[in-house]
């Protein structure tokens, strides 16, 4: 069976889900391999997961200059990988920094690049969704080893058991990939709560919050839900939630189950971000506001008043 | 300080874009064309550098004729001169071949820094800068919300999924940046007039040294093999809230067992 690599993304020694999402794909199209590429002793902290989600293989690349360098030593020690495993594809999850790590790959590989994968068949043609989800498309490489990036969220993950059999990669960084050089790494925010793009409920505030201690109406309803917290990038840009939580066409791409777009107009750009959520539901004071157009519910109404009430509902419900 | 920003025509986000189902490539014809919105931020930051260190802007275009509308209004903006690349041959191409045919068009042009835009509003793929890089064997610095200059040193804050990292380079680089990073002037009236004539280089896939057999749909990797229009999202029920708008999204969410 032929080997399908699936680069590890792990954080703070677990393995993201959407690695987990990746070894579940993988398994209906070959023989899943990870690729672990980071700093000393990432791979022994997160092996016993990926044998758990079926990695047959273990490809163990870790050097300092992997994390001391942007995007090209990950790409080279990927695409050596690639070269010497001849898989049947390299999948990635849709993240900025992997998108890049991939081009990159298959520009080495001379083979083609598919992005945003929601679905990835078994035979490495995938379907993606375009034009904000007006339009789906069946896509595939013509030659060489497919190199795909995979949207979170579209695959459930199960376990299945894998040998995770540790292979070693000499790690050799070529000059031309240590050209740009991270010299600090800088933590803006980490709360508990979910990460937007693994999150499969997010509530959203926009301008209409009107400042960064009423974001607190935001986290309420948020944390009633166990749901993650966006924002639009009037609210990013004002201050009062930091960039990483902005949704749209320059922050986060997400489709949960459910979005909650709390005093947000639905700019062209945020919808760009959010479109494709299962459902959607508004809340706005403006009838007009576009964001209707979009939403499965709507409440023409105060967002001080019925994002409380929802919260309060809510948890009385589970009570 | 020699700069080069990189400038799409997309079609317009707000018009239904469409495919076309001759051979399933994106129909250019059938909506109004703009410029990249993000690739404005990429010009102004290209202005910012050149009035800070001296040296040209200029604006470089993979696309067809009717290109020239966009490069036009980049050069309104202030950019100097600008190079098209327009070639029957390239219609088709996958972002790998764009980025092969950029790179030879950059061979072209002295540059220090090379400037794109994030994200093409179209492809949304945001990896042709980092493709650029590979293929010229340079530096990439992308996804920036500032960018410094010292000398040939330049340092950028790249947006991060946790805050933001601190990565520096030497030129000449790659770099492309998001909508943070500037406030894209207006063309003023003199600038309008002042950029018909400005000089365009027309290209094409020989002048570059290509051949009709490395660009264009017949050649590229990467394919669309059928599409389909997905069904428009059916109305929803919006109410006005009485005193119980929140309450009727609690039912809302049970009904469709959200909760
Ligand atoms: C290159 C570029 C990229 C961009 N990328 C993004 C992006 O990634 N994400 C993004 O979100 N935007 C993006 N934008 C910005 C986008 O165009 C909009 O400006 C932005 O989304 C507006 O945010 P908003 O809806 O919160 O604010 P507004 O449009 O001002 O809307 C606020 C809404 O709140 C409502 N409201 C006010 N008070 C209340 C109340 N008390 N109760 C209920 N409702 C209330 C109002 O009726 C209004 O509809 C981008 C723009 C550009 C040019
Ligand atoms: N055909 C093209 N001609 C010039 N620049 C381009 C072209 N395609 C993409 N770019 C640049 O690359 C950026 C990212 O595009 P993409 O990777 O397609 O999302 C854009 O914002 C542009 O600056």
């Amino acid at each position: 069976m032929a080997e399908v690599l699936v680069l590890v993304d792990a954080a703070d020694g677990a393995v993201k889900k959407s690695t987990l999402e990746l070894l579940t794909a993988a398994r209906s199209m070959g023989e899943p391999s990870a690729v672990v590429v980071g700093a000393p002793g990432t791979a022994a902290a997160v092996k016993g997961t990926l044998a758990e989600y079926g990695a047959a293989k273990v490809y163990v690349a870790e050097s300092d200059d992997l994390e001391g360098y942007l995007v090209a030593p990950r790409a080279e020690v990927l695409a050596s990988v690639a070269g010497q495993a001849s898989p049947a594809a390299v999948l990635v999850s849709s993240t900025p920094e992997n998108k890049e790590i991939a081009a990159r790959v298959a520009f080495k590989l001379g083979s083609g690049l598919l992005t945003d994968a929601v679905t990835v068949n078994d035979d490495a043609s995938v379907v993606q969704s375009i034009f904000g989800g007006a339009v789906t498309v069946q896509s595939k490489v013509g030659g060489g080893v497919p190199v795909i990036t995979v949207r979170a969220n579209s695959v459930t993950p199960s376990a299945a058991e894998g040998a995770a059999e540790e292979v070693p990669v000499t790690v050799e960084v070529s000059d031309a990939a240590k050209g740009a050089k991270v010299v600090d790494r800088v933590v803006e925010a980490k709360g508990s709560r979910p990460a937007l793009t693994d999150a499969s409920v997010i509530v959203s505030g926009g301008r209409g919050v009107g400042g960064a201690d009423n974001f607190s109406v935001i986290e309420a309803l948020a944390d009633s839900l166990g749901a993650a917290v966006g924002a639009s990038r009037a609210a990013t840009d004002a201050g009062w939630v930091p960039h990483q939580m902005q949704v749209g066409q320059t922050g986060v791409t997400v489709s949960p189950q459910l979005y909650i777009a709390v005093g947000i107009s639905g700019a062209i750009q945020h919808r760009a971000g959010m479109q494709t959520s299962k459902t959607i539901v508004a809340i706005n004071k403006d009838p007009e506001a576009p964001i209707f157009e979009l939403a499965d519910f709507g409440v023409v109404g105060d967002l001080f008043n019925v994002a409380p009430q929802l919260t309060e509902e809510l948890t009385k419900r589970k009570g | 300080m020699n700069i080069v920003v990189l400038v799409k025509q997309v079609p317009d986000t707000s018009a239904e874009r469409k495919l076309n189902p001759a051979d399933n490539t994106l129909d250019r014809d059938a909506v109004d064309a703009v410029i990249n919105e993000i690739d404005e931020y990429a010009i102004e930051e290209g202005m910012l550098l050149k009035e800070a260190h001296g040296g040209e802007v200029t604006i470089l275009t993979v696309g067809p004729d009717r290109a020239t509308e966009s490069i036009r209004k980049a050069l309104s903006m202030g950019a100097d001169k600008a190079v098209h690349v327009s070639d029957e041959a390239i219609h088709g191409s996958d972002v790998i071949q764009t980025a092969k045919v950029i790179a030879k068009a950059l061979g072209t042009i002295e540059y220090d820094v090379v400037i794109a835009g994030s994200e093409a509003t179209d492809t949304r793929m945001s990896v042709l800068p980092a493709l650029v890089a590979e293929a010229l064997g340079v530096p990439q610095l992308t996804h920036a919300r500032k960018v410094s200059v010292d000398g040939s040193s330049i340092t950028i804050e790249r947006v991060s999924d946790a805050g933001y990292d601190v990565v520096q380079a030497s030129t000449p680089a790659v770099i492309s940046v998001v909508e943070k990073i500037n406030e894209p002037r207006y063309p003023s009236f003199k600038g309008i007039m002042a950029a018909k004539s400005k000089p365009i280089q027309t290209l094409s896939v020989s002048d570059l040294g290509l051949g009709a057999d490395e660009v264009g749909l017949g050649n590229a990797a990467s394919q669309v093999v059928s599409f389909e229009v997905a069904p428009p999202r059916q109305a929803g029920q919006i109410v006005k809230d009485e005193g119980d708008g929140g309450a009727k999204i609690a039912d809302f969410l049970a009904s469709k067992k959200l909760i």
